[in-house]
């Protein structure tokens, strides 16, 4: 990537802000956060959970609620309309100009910042390059595909050097195949570029894997700030652990450093007492009759390829989801025992 | 990016025609059986009028050269001028007036807008005389800005018999069918679009310029040639406020029931019928969507 297209890194400060809509709906608790300069921050959750209504508050297409403060580096931008905060915007739906071509559509921001002719053209050329679009430079929108739609909305919001690129779900509308494809792309572009981004999707394959860090957020509140990894593997409570990859529960009973959950009794620290656990599908393994700690039956087995996606019933508690081998002949009824290893068991609060 | 292979364009899919089988010979006769009923009450109710109506304008002692020399009288190309005039100032000042309205009813929402938007609409039901009646009881010799005005000391002022009070009249009943459409259209506007020019630096007016618009541009178009279409054929209104207001529709009645000229009023009307239908002809090709002649 040429040295002309790394941008600044702006680190980004919100003030406790909230946002109540008008007829009193809380769409967002006031939040502290600040997004490190060159960062991407994945903002992840269900609908309606405020992840859309921050983004929208970073942008200044909302005011956050009195008390609220919106900090680009040193500089206050709470009472900045979008206009004048130089950020970038992607969208769900592209938003492309229907009556601009392509490059008209990427120049539209040089455009209105008054950039000579000649500058303007060179720096869309080179933007549309960067995209691989420059064969379509001179196309209508509606000669593109949905994948080619998005790269021209990203170039149309980088080639202003934007302080923030703000994403919102800009590959829900986009079939897997290609949702996968543009995914890698934006991820070479964002860590090419160096600009601080913030991305809201409601998709957690695409946090993990596009993430520095994800804030998880339910009902307008966060429920985890953290690395792809601290969220998977640490979760901050049950909500987290259920919305990020397949989580089994387990009840035990602690008791004097031991542990006993069904019939088998492990070592374990911690208060007495009933227990609720947590433990990830490949962290459950087949064992024997005579090392196995749960016996159960199968009641599902899904092959997926690289492996067998086993449900399993166990004599009581809730049904547990655990990873076979691919090649594994298990199926429905069959009888099987798991070993649970217990410095991967997750007790939550 | 090499895996786009399958990333196909939206729209332009290739059309798949049934291949032509042995079965399908009788089928232009069928068609032409089935067209048969609608061609007929084309040909009686469309055709067969328009063809008399054109052979009527040749027909006086002139011929067919009446369709030149009709224009020739400056009575005429006066009237012909002046009721273009005043239909583009219409439509101008008609499109101008529901833009501004039409937007901020979609966007504002406020207690009465329902009952507003019913009041705007209302005068789509009123014919051309209640119109000008309610033209001359707002401008007329007992109207209301006459009254007001001979009050404030400044003579009494009244215009509901001219050029003026028919502007005020058409304006105020094209606006209703204009608002509506760009109510429709403006509805439709996505407002991510203007969130887009927004976050690229563009200011409240360029975002109107560069993207509502644009997007608003077939609605007002078709509206616009309604509007003006409408204008240049409206009677009743001029008929109610005058009789020697001078429109193309008030000089084609008054050659044909005064004069009698019977020739010269069909070859006037075959030349007001062309010339609207040639401006929503533009308007179409300009707006590339179907504008349907009305009024």
């Amino acid at each position: 990537m040429p040295d002309s297209f790394h941008l600044d890194a702006v680190p980004i400060r919100l003030e406790r802000c909230g946002k109540t809509f008008a007829g009193g709906a809380r769409a967002l608790e006031p939040l502290d956060l600040t997004i490190r300069g060159g960062e991407t921050i994945v903002f992840l959750g269900p609908s309606g959970c405020g992840k859309t209504t921050t983004l929208r508050i970073i942008a200044g297409l909302e005011n956050p609620d009195p008390g609220g403060r919106v900090l680009f580096g040193e500089e206050d931008v709470t009472a900045l309309p979008i206009e004048r905060r130089n950020v970038g915007m992607v969208f769900q739906s592209y938003a492309l100009f229907p009556n601009m071509t392509v490059a008209e559509n990427v120049a539209y921001g040089l455009k209105v910042r008054k950039i000579a002719r000649a500058d303007r053209a060179r720096r869309v050329e080179e933007m549309l390059d960067l995209m691989h679009l420059g064969e379509f430079a001179g196309r209508r929108i509606d000669q593109l595909s949905g994948g080619q739609r998005q790269r021209v909305a990203l170039a149309r919001a980088l080639v202003v050097r934007p302080r923030v690129l703000l994403l919102d779900e800009p590959l829900t509308a986009l079939d897997a195949k290609l949702r996968d494809s543009l995914r890698l792309e934006i991820d070479r572009l964002l860590r090419g570029l160096g600009i601080t981004a913030v991305y809201v999707t409601h998709d957690q394959g695409e946090a993990m894997a596009l993430g520095d860090r994800i804030v998880v957020m339910a009902k307008g509140r966060v429920a985890q700030v953290g690395t792809p990894r601290e969220i998977y593997y640490q979760p901050a409570d049950g909500f987290v652990a259920d919305f990020i990859g397949t989580m089994n529960r387990l009840g035990g009973m602690s008791r004097g450093g031991t542990l006993s959950i069904g019939a088998a009794t492990l070592p374990w620290t911690g208060p007495d007492g009933a227990v609720e656990l947590l433990v990830r599908p490949e962290d459950l393994a087949l064992a024997g009759e005579a090392d196995g700690h749960l016996a159960g039956t199968v009641a599902a087995a899904v092959f997926l390829g690289d492996r067998t996606r086993l449900v399993v019933e166990p004599a009581d508690g809730p049904a547990l989801t655990v990873d076979a081998a691919g090649r594994s002949e298990l199926g429905r009824g069959d009888r099987v025992w798991l070993r649970v290893d217990p410095a991967r068991l997750l007790a939550v609060p | 990016m090499s895996a786009c292979v399958q990333d196909r364009p939206l729209s332009h899919r290739p059309a798949v025609r049934p291949p032509a089988g042995p079965g399908r010979t009788g089928e232009p006769l069928r068609l032409a059986a089935l067209l048969a009923p609608a061609a007929a009450v084309f040909a009686a109710f469309f055709l067969l009028p328009l063809v008399r109506l054109i052979l009527i304008g040749a027909g006086g002692a002139e011929g067919w050269s009446a369709y030149l020399t009709t224009l020739a009288d400056p009575g005429h190309l006066d009237s012909l001028l002046s009721t273009l005039a005043l239909s583009a100032g219409v439509t101008a000042v008609t499109l101008a007036v529901s833009t501004v309205a039409g937007l901020f009813l979609v966007r504002n929402h406020f207690p009465g807008h329902a009952l507003l938007v019913a009041l705007l609409t209302f005068p789509l039901a009123f014919p051309g005389v209640v119109i000008g009646f309610m033209v001359i009881m707002l401008a007329g010799r007992q109207g209301l800005i006459g009254t007001i005005t001979q009050a404030l000391g400044g003579g009494k002022l009244v215009f509901a018999y001219s050029m003026a009070g028919l502007f005020l009249g058409y304006v105020y009943f094209s606006i209703p069918r204009v608002i509506l459409t760009v109510m429709a259209a403006a509805e439709k506007l996505d407002p991510r679009l203007e969130e887009a020019a927004r976050s690229l630096g563009a200011a409240p007016w360029r975002v109107v310029a560069d993207v509502i618009l644009p997007a608003l541009k077939p609605a007002l178009i078709s509206a616009g040639a309604l509007c003006f279409a409408t204008s240049m054929g409206a009677f009743g209104t001029a008929f109610t406020l005058a009789t020697r207001i001078n429109v193309l529709p008030m000089t084609i009645y008054t050659e044909f029931t005064l004069q009698a000229n019977i020739a010269a009023a069909a070859a006037l009307s075959v030349l007001l019928g062309l010339i609207t239908w040639a401006a929503l002809a533009v308007a179409r090709s300009v707006a590339g969507t179907s504008v349907a002649a009305a009024g």
